[in-house]
C-alpha cells in the first residue's frame, strides 16, 4: 500500500477478513492529534487495535510497535508477547518495528521503558489482551459455550473436554468487520499460564545475523544511490569560512560538494570516491571556542556556574553531622564516556519532490521525522522515517545525526545519499556521557549506624536527544544552524515533589522523605541531595544508565567505605540501612549465590605491605541499586585479583541477581546482564574520553581504550527473580549501573586501596597500591 | 577506474573500480554483501574481516588490487541461515550476540585462527581475538560459542 493511502485508512483497525489479505475499511479519520505519547502529526491512533495488531484470513498476526530492536532482543520478547497473548506459536507472528508510515508514534527505544511501556497491560500488551478476549467472545457466541468453557491454542478456540468443537481465528473474523478499540480493561494472560512468554525463546534474528545475510541500515541500497561523506570541523565550536570545490571537483565519481551552514559533505557516485574526497576537500574553519584544560576538569566543573536542584533535604544534615559520633567523606570522579559503537553511524536519505524517506538506525523514529522536516524545511507528514537496525548504541550515537546529514545531502543533490560516518567522525562528535564530580558526607552513631547522609554532584550537560523539536541537540543539527539550549544557571529550590529517583542521584540507603512522604530505599532520615549542572564543552546524552551509572558508583563506594570504618560486613551494613525489600532480596539472593563470607574489608591480607605477602591480592565486593528507584533491581558480587607489581585488575568472577518482575525471556535477560556487567567493566577499567585545548583526542580504538573480545573474561552467573503480581520493568541497564562500584569495592577488600576516580587504571592502583605502602611503612 | 576480477564464494566477479579501493568497499558495495562491515576503516575491530589464504584479514585496508586471484571467504560464504556452517551453528546455540554488528569479525577471525590452529588452549584463542571488538560485550557466549565449535571440529 501506497504511504498516503494507509495514512488515510489507519487509525481504522478493523479485523476484517473476507479476503486472504486483511482488509483495512476506512472509518472516520481518528483525531490522531493526541495519545499516550508524543503522537502530534502521527496519522495511527494508538487507541485503534489495529494501529497494533492485525489478523488476517489465516490466522496469522501482524503486530506493529514502537520500540526497536536494539541488540536487546526486544523484538523477539514482543513477538513472545504477541503470540502469547493469542495463543500463537512465534511463527505466526510478524512484528512491524518503527516506520512512520505504520507503527504508532511511541517516543524512543531509551531509558529501559520497552519493557515497561509495551509488556504490562498498556499499548501493544493491551492491544494483544484486547484481540484474546474478542475472539474469546466471538468463540463463545459462535460455540454456544460461556468463556470460561473455551481454550485456545495455536490460534483455534475450542470447548475444553470437546476438541471437536472448535474454531479458529480465521473463521471466526471471516467476513466480519471489528472496529475495536483498546479495551481499558484486557487483561494479560497470567503468568503460570505462559508458553511462550517467559522461555529462553532463541532470538528471531540470530541465524541471518550469524550467517552474514542479516540486512543492517549499512546493507541498505536504494536504486541511483550515491554516497556521501561529511566534513566535520577541526576544533570544537569551529565555524566555516569558506570551501574551494576546486580541490576536488575533477576527482573520480564527484557529484558535489554540500555546505549548509557548517555542515559540510561531499557526495561521490562510490563510497571510496566520497571518502577521498572528503579527505582532500580544502575547507577553511576558524579556530574554534578552545577547550578547558583536561588536567584539573573536575575542579573546573565545581566552579561553573550550575543548575541546581535538590532532590531531598531534611534540613538537618549539618546538625546531624556534627553531632555524630564520627563522620567520613569522600569525593569521586567519572568520566565522559562514549557510546562507541562498532560500526560508524549510517543512514540513507531520498529527498525528492517535496518528500523525504530516511531509512534510519534511529531510536527515535518519529521524533527523527519532525527534526530531519525541520531540517529540510518539510512538514512532518511528507517526511517518513523507517527504521532499520545500525550497529549498537546504548543510548545515543550518530544515529539521528547521520540521518540529519544524509537528509540535507540528499536534497542537494535530488538523488538517494547514503552517508556513513568516519571512526573519528563517530567519536569525536558524539554525546558522551556525562562527567560527574561526586562528593559525599556521612555522620555513624555510636553503634555505628548511619545518621546523615549528604550528597552533592556536579555534572555536565549539553544538547541530548534531538526530541521532537531540537535538532540543534546533536552535532549536525547544530552545525546547521540549530540552536543548542543551553543551561541556564539557577539556584535550587527546597524539594516538594515526591522522591522518585529517576537519576539515582539519592543513595539507596536514605529515606528519602519529602513533604512527608518516602520515596527512598533505605532508612538514613537526616538527608541532602544536591545536584549542579554545568554547561559541557561537548555533547552529552544519555549513555546507558545515564548518571545512575555515574551516581551509584559514587553511593555504592561510599556506602563500602562507611562499612569499613565502622568495621562492618558490606554486605550486613547494606541490608541493615536498606528499607526497601525488593532491593533487599536481590542483595540477600547475590550474596548467597556468591557465597559470600561475613567480615568487613579490606580482608585480612588486604591493605598490608606487598613486601612478605604475594604478588596477587584477591578480594570481593557488592554493589546494589534500585534502577531509576523502582525500575528493576540488581546486586552484584565481584570477585577480583589485583596484580600488585603491575596495579592491574583481575576480575575473575562476577555474580548478579536481578528481580525486573515478570521475566519474558529468561535467555534474552541473561544475555543482558552479561553484556551489562562486561560493558560496566570495560567502562570502569579502560575508558575515558580525552581531548587536547582544541579538539577531542580519542578518535580510534587506539585513543580510546575498551575491552577487546579476547580480554581475560570473568565467569557472569546470573541469579533471576522472576516476580509475579507486579510490573514488568527495564533490564537492559541494571546491571552495568553497579559493575564500578561492586568492582572498586572488591579492589579495596583485596589491597586496602580504594578507587575513587574512574577508569581504574593500572596506573591509578598502583598509585593507590603505593600510598598504601607508605602508611604501612610509617604505622611500623 | 579498472576492471578486475576477484573470486569471492567461490564465484568470479568483474568489477570496475578504483584498483586502489579497499576490498570491502568492493564486496559490500559492488557486490552488495552484508557480511564483512565498516566498523572503523582503520583495521583496527575487526568488523570487516574476511579470510583469504586461510587467514583472516582486515578488508578495510586491503587494496583489492593486491587480491588478485586469491579466494575470498566471508561470513555468507560460510554458511546460510538454513544451514549454517558449524562455528554458525554454535553461536546460534549460544545465542553468541546482541546487535550482531560485529560478528562478522568475531566468527570469521575464530573460524580462521582455529582452522589453522587446531588444538590453540583457551589462553591462545583470546591471544588471537585480542584485536577484535564487541561493543556490546557478548563476550562470555562468544568465547563459549568459540569452543562449542573448537571442541566439535576435532
Amino acid at each position: 500500500m501506497k504511504r498516503r493511502e494507509f495514512l488515510k485508512t489507519s487509525g481504522a483497525l478493523i479485523v476484517s477478513f473476507s479476503s486472504a489479505a486483511s482488509v483495512i475499511s476506512a472509518v472516520a479519520e481518528a483525531s490522531a492529534g493526541q495519545g499516550p505519547f508524543d503522537t502530534r502529526n502521527s496519522g495511527i491512533d494508538p487507541q485503534k487495535l489495529d494501529s497494533w495488531i492485525r489478523l488476517d484470513a489465516n490466522g496469522n498476526v501482524t503486530a506493529f510497535t514502537g520500540k526497536a530492536e536494539l541488540g536487546q532482543g526486544m523484538l523477539t520478547a514482543q513477538m513472545q508477547l504477541v503470540a502469547e497473548e493469542l495463543s500463537l506459536p512465534l511463527s505466526r507472528v510478524t512484528l512491524v518495528q518503527c516506520d512512520t508510515s505504520k507503527t504508532p508514534d511511541q517516543g524512543t527505544t531509551s531509558g529501559s521503558q520497552s519493557t515497561p511501556t509495551n509488556f504490562n497491560e498498556r499499548n501493544l500488551a493491551l492491544a494483544a489482551a484486547t484481540l484474546r478476549e474478542a475472539l474469546t467472545k466471538l468463540a463463545s457466541e459462535r460455540l454456544g459455550m460461556p468463556v470460561d468453557r473455551l481454550a485456545i491454542a495455536d490460534g483455534v478456540v475450542s470447548v475444553k473436554g470437546d476438541a471437536s468443537k472448535k474454531v479458529s481465528y480465521g473463521e471466526l473474523v471471516a467476513g466480519k468487520t471489528l472496529n475495536l478499540t483498546l479495551s481499558r480493561t484486557a487483561k494479560r494472560k497470567p503468568m503460570h499460564d505462559w508458553t511462550v512468554l517467559g522461555k529462553p525463546v532463541m532470538r528471531a534474528d540470530m541465524a541471518a545475523m550469524a550467517a552474514g545475510t542479516f540486512e543492517f541500515v549499512h546493507n541498505v541500497k536504494v536504486p541511483g544511490m550515491l554516497h556521501g561523506r561529511v566534513v566535520r570541523p577541526p576544533a570544537v565550536g569551529a565555524t566555516l569560512v569558506g570551501v574551494d570545490e576546486s580541490s576536488v571537483r575533477s576527482m573520480p565519481g564527484f557529484v558535489k560538494v554540500v555546505v549548509v551552514k557548517n555542515v559540510v559533505g561531499v557526495v561521490c557516485e562510490k563510497p571510496w570516491q566520497a571518502m577521498q574526497a572528503a579527505r582532500a576537500l580544502k575547507a577553511t574553519w576558524s579556530a574554534g571556542e578552545g577547550l578547558p584544560s583536561q588536567d584539573g576538569f573536575y575542579e573546573f566543573m565545581k566552579k561553573q556556574r550550575s543548575r541546581d536542584a535538590l532532590a531531598v533535604n531534611s534540613r538537618d544534615v549539618e546538625q546531624t553531622l556534627a553531632a555524630s559520633a564520627s563522620t567520613i567523606k569522600a569525593s569521586y570522579r567519572y568520566p565522559y564516556q562514549m557510546h562507541g559503537s562498532m560500526g560508524s553511524s549510517c543512514a540513507v536519505a531520498d529527498v525528492q519532490g517535496g518528500k523525504a524517506t530516511v531509512w534510519s538506525p534511529t531510536q527515535s523514529a518519529y521524533p527523527t521525522r519532525n527534526g530531519v522536516a525541520m531540517l529540510l524545511g518539510l512538514k512532518p507528514e511528507d517526511v517518513r522515517v523507517i527504521f532499520v537496525r545500525g550497529a549498537g548504541c546504548y543510548g545515543l550515537n550518530n544515529a539521528d545525526a547521520v540521518s540529519y546529514d544524509a537528509a540535507l545531502m540528499s536534497k542537494a543533490v535530488g538523488k538517494p545519499v547514503r552517508v556513513q560516518l568516519s571512526r573519528q567522525d563517530e567519536m569525536a562528535w558524539e554525546n558522551y556521557g556525562f562527567a560527574y564530580v561526586i562528593d559525599q558526607r556521612a555522620g555513624v552513631d555510636a553503634k555505628g549506624n548511619i545518621a546523615a547522609w549528604d550528597c552533592e554532584a556536579w555534572s555536565v550537560s549539553k544538547g541530548g536527544r534531538p526530541g521532537y523539536n531540537q535538532p540543534g541537540n546533536v552535532v549536525t543539527g547544530m552545525l546547521a544552524g540549530f540552536a543548542t539550549p543551553s543551561i541556564e544557571p539557577r539556584a535550587a529550590v527546597e524539594p516538594t515533589r515526591e522522591l522518585r529517583n529517576g537519576s539515582n542521584a539519592a543513595p539507596s540507603y536514605i529515606a528519602g522523605i519529602v513533604a512527608g512522604k518516602s520515596g527512598g530505599a533505605g532508612t538514613v532520615k537526616s538527608e541532602r541531595v544536591l545536584t549542579h549542572t554545568i554547561a559541557s564543552p561537548f555533547f552529552t546524552g544519555p549513555l546507558r544508565s545515564p548518571s545512575r551509572l555515574q551516581n551509584t558508583f559514587a553511593h555504592e563506594s561510599f556506602l563500602d567505605e562507611i562499612a569499613a570504618h565502622v568495621k562492618a560486613d558490606p554486605v550486613e551494613y547494606r541490608l541493615r540501612h536498606l528499607s526497601d525489600a525488593r532491593l533487599k532480596e536481590v542483595v540477600q539472593a547475590a550474596a548467597k549465590a556468591a557465597k559470600w563470607d561475613p567480615r568487613p574489608s579490606p580482608s585480612r591480607s588486604g591493605g598490608s605491605s606487598g613486601s612478605g605477602g604475594s604478588s596477587r591480592a584477591s578480594g570481593r565486593g557488592i554493589a546494589c541499586v534500585a534502577y531509576e528507584g523502582d525500575n528493576g533491581y540488581v546486586a552484584m558480587i565481584a570477585e577480583v585479583d589485583v596484580d600488585r607489581a603491575s596495579g592491574h585488575i583481575h576480575v575473575k568472577r562476577f555474580v548478579v541477581a536481578q528481580d525486573c518482575g515478570p521475566v519474558s525471556n529468561p535467555d534474552g535477560m541473561k544475555n543482558q546482564i552479561e553484556g551489562g556487567a562486561l560493558q560496566g567493566l570495560s567502562r570502569a577499567l579502560g575508558e575515558a574520553v580525552t581531548w587536547d585545548d582544541r579538539k577531542v583526542t580519542s578518535i580510534d580504538w587506539r585513543t580510546y581504550h575498551s575491552l577487546p573480545l579476547g580480554f581475560d573474561v570473568p565467569s557472569v552467573e546470573s541469579v533471576l527473580i522472576n516476580r509475579d503480581g507486579v510490573e514488568a520493568t527495564g533490564s537492559g541497564e541494571t546491571a552495568i549501573t553497579v559493575v564500578a562500584a561492586a568492582v572498586g569495592n572488591a579492589v579495596f577488600d583485596a589491597t586496602g586501596v580504594r578507587l575513587r576516580e574512574a577508569p581504574f587504571t593500572p596506573e591509578r592502583v598502583k598509585a593507590g597500591l603505593d600510598a598504601v605502602n607508605t602508611r604501612t611503612a610509617l604505622r611500623r | 577506474m579498472s576492471a578486475l576480477t576477484v573470486h569471492v564464494n567461490g564465484r568470479a566477479h568483474s568489477v570496475d573500480v578504483d584498483p586502489a579501493t579497499p576490498l570491502l568497499y568492493v564486496l559490500s558495495d559492488d557486490l552488495g554483501l552484508h557480511g564483512p562491515k565498516f566498523g572503523c576503516g582503520l583495521g583496527q575491530c575487526g568488523a570487516c574481516a574476511v579470510i583469504v589464504n586461510g587467514k583472516a584479514i582486515r578488508s578495510c585496508v586491503t587494496p583489492v588490487s593486491t587480491i588478485g586471484t586469491s579466494e575470498v571467504t566471508t561470513l555468507e560464504g560460510l554458511g546460510t541461515p538454513e544451514k549454517p556452517h558449524p562455528i554458525q551453528q554454535a553461536f546460534i546455540e549460544e545465542q553468541a550476540a546482541q546487535c550482531g554488528f560485529c560478528l562478522n569479525g568475531v566468527i570469521v577471525s575464530a573460524k580462521a585462527y582455529l582452522d589453522q590452529n587446531p588444538k590453540a588452549s583457551d589462553d591462545e584463542v583470546r591471544q588471537a581475538l585480542s584485536n577484535v571488538l564487541c561493543r556490546c560485550f557478548a563476550n562470555v557466549r562468544m568465547l563459549h560459542a568459540i569452543k562449542r565449535y573448537q571442541e566439535k571440529r576435532s
